[in-house]
């Protein structure tokens, strides 16, 4: 049960982002327009430095762009407040990173609870039934009072998708998943992604340097020098 | 969330055991040295026994002449002089005449013993509260007929007794005249200087002439207020009566002045202590003295922590970025890293007290000040609580806020560009 891409979640346009040092003045992004639609699994392509991770951080409001729009809900990004902002990325948006970034002092089952730890009204029951269902998801069930780092970077990997889906995000936006995985442990997690885009239809923007993983997402864009090239 | 924070902090205690240790170390040993001197404090100028009515109790124990170069001289004021002026007083409930503490001589077969003892009047007893291990308190009758009565502390019976039991009744010699002992009570503190002594007696027995009319003399008086709210009451009438006293005519002085304050135990005591017996008693500058060295002392350890935990940031940067990407605010971080801070201070606070209660044990089996038994009271298990918070948020709120402001891309980064 796929929804028909029509509903944009995202829209980014005349993006550009630059950074500036005292000599230096890098731009990363430059003049970039892009909208994301619901149930969509779209993926980012380009070589190193190209600007595709700014690109998440961007759409994951976790960076503003120097100049140029972001909206989400139809409403510009710069018209929230930092607090409705956090609001935001806590509802709407799940993060997988490249290196996990799971918390090595807390077990598996209190990982993936924390996003719920921000979001008012969730007692400690639900938050753990709902961390066990999203473990359970993908296939971690028996490793919820494990540490980080007693686990391979295939299930640590895994523990953060699950952390990603406990709040029911409406877009899921994955820097490198596979990046630091073997290729057997990668094509897990894509095969993962892609159950969860296709039998859940949770949209899913993906970067990745892996041409074959792409090819399996609906829609990929190419980025160059910080330019959109396809 | 408050579980998962404390979760958190007692794994970053002991991820870094050493900067642990020494943090721990740095609170605990500060609060232990500011307890045990709020512990004396409290000893000396706090509610205990026999002051336990403290906020109704008014001390008199100095008295100036002031003339055209300033002051002449101080000294505790006479007998006579407070029968006189203060006696008849109509605001206080009740008023003490008494001497300062001296010493008197008695002998345990040839053993030479010498005694810290006071002469007091009947209302001694009521204005006070002693715990009255046997017997009972020489009366009105008694001290006017000057009775030849004691009434003796518990380790001044046993020491001339050898024991404190049973010895009411018996007779005791001091500067050789006999005293029938009327009772026995408690041991007080020699830090409660305006209530201790060994033996007390009548004050009409005493060997020095107590009617001698000279303003200056050996004794002090102490008063007690209907309630606490009547005390200043009483202050304002003495003033005026100070304010009317004659200035003595003593050959070779030209006095033009009697200053002499009634003060509450902490006030007497501080002006006692500095000499000062001008109309500012001088409480306000020593707590403000006291309370900001306090405040520098808890600085230092506080600034090593600031310190540790802004260099513990680096250490957790990514965490940091994470919890940001999925929704905490910087509130909701300001929150955890003050939380976590307080724990590890509250963990340092309750090394402290029980340091602190060792130390006071070894003070008081020391001797050091006599019959002494410092203990951890509410008063001061509540003083430290407060200074546990403060420590806390004084070493917390600075770094927690920089945490709050860093950048999350560069936090997940592992950088710490704020």
């Amino acid at each position: 049960m796929k929804a028909t891409p029509l509903t944009p979640v995202l829209r980014l346009s005349e993006i550009e982002k630059v950074y500036q040092t005292r000599d230096i003045e890098t731009v990363a992004l430059n003049r970039v327009n892009l909208t994301i639609y619901k149930g969509e699994f779209v993926s980012i392509m380009g070589p190193s430095g190209c600007g595709k991770s700014t690109l998440l951080s961007l759409m994951g409001l976790l960076d503003e762009p120097t100049s140029g729009t972001i909206e989400v809900n139809s409403r510009p990004v710069e018209s929230y407040s930092d607090k409705e902002l956090a609001g935001l990325r806590n509802l709407k948006i799940g993060f997988v990173f490249q290196s996990y970034h799971l918390i090595n002092d807390l077990t598996v089952l209190d990982n993936v609870e924390l996003p719920l730890l921000y979001r008012p009204g969730i007692g400690g029951k639900e938050r753990r039934q709902r961390a066990l269902e999203a473990l359970d998801k993908v296939g971690l069930s028996a490793r919820t009072g494990h540490f980080p780092s007693q686990l391979s970077g295939g299930q640590r990997q895994r523990v953060a998708i699950a952390r990603a889906l406990i709040g029911r995000p409406e877009i899921i936006l994955a820097d490198e998943p596979t990046g630091n995985l073997d290729s057997v442990m990668g094509e897990e997690i894509m095969a993962l992604l892609l159950g969860l885009n296709q039998q859940e239809g949770t949209t899913i923007v993906m970067v990745t340097h892996d041409e074959q993983q792409a090819r399996q997402t609906e829609r990929l864009i190419r980025l160059f020098d910080g330019s959109q090239v396809g | 969330m408050l579980l998962s924070y404390l979760k958190i902090a007692w794994k970053v205690l002991l991820r870094r055991k050493f900067f642990t240790f020494i943090s721990l170390f740095g609170i605990s040993f500060t609060l232990m040295i500011l307890l045990v001197l709020y512990a004396m404090f409290d000893f000396t100028v706090g509610p205990q026994m026999p002051e336990k009515r403290l906020s109704r109790l008014l001390f008199i124990s100095q008295l100036a002449l002031l003339g055209q170069g300033g002051e002449l001289g101080d000294s505790p004021p006479s007998y006579s002089f407070l029968e006189r002026y203060v006696r008849p007083l109509r605001t206080p409930e009740k008023v003490s005449i008494n001497t300062l503490g001296g010493t008197t001589v008695a002998y345990v077969g040839n053993q030479k013993l010498k005694l810290d003892h006071k002469y007091t009047d009947a209302e001694f007893w009521q204005v006070l509260d002693f715990d009255f291990l046997e017997g009972r308190p020489y009366t009105a009758p008694e001290v006017k007929a000057a009775a030849h009565v004691a009434v003796l502390s518990e380790s001044g019976a046993r020491n001339y007794f050898g024991t404190a039991r049973g010895v009411v009744g018996r007779t005791i010699v001091t500067d050789e005249l006999s005293y029938r002992v009327v009772g026995v009570v408690r041991d007080v503190p020699a830090a409660r200087t305006y209530s201790y002594a060994e033996v007390w007696q009548p004050i009409t027995t005493s060997t020095q002439d107590i009617r001698d009319p000279s303003y200056q003399g050996p004794c002090m008086a102490i008063l007690l207020a209907h309630s606490a709210a009547d005390a200043p009451t009483v202050q304002r009438e003495f003033a005026q009566v100070v304010s009317r006293i004659p200035v003595p005519k003593e050959e070779g002085w030209h006095i033009d002045k009697v200053q002499i304050y009634a003060g509450s135990l902490l006030s007497t005591t501080v002006r006692d202590v500095f000499d000062n017996t001008g109309p500012d008693d001088g409480v306000a500058q020593f707590l403000a003295i006291i309370s900001g060295l306090g405040l520098l002392f808890m600085l230092l350890p506080a600034l090593n922590l600031v310190n540790i935990n802004v260099s513990r940031i680096l250490d957790r940067s990514s965490e940091i970025g994470v919890r940001k990407a999925f929704g905490a605010t910087s509130d909701a971080l300001i929150w955890q890293f003050l939380i976590e801070n307080l724990f590890l201070t509250l963990l340092g606070g309750i090394l402290g007290l029980g340091l602190a209660a060792g130390a006071l044990h070894l003070l008081n089996s020391s001797g050091l000040i006599a019959h002494t038994q410092f203990s951890i009271n509410s008063r001061i298990f509540l003083s430290a609580l407060g200074a546990i918070l403060l420590f806390g948020l004084l070493s917390g709120v600075y770094p927690a806020y920089k945490m709050s402001k860093l950048h999350v891309v560069q936090a997940l980064k592992g950088g710490t560009n704020v």
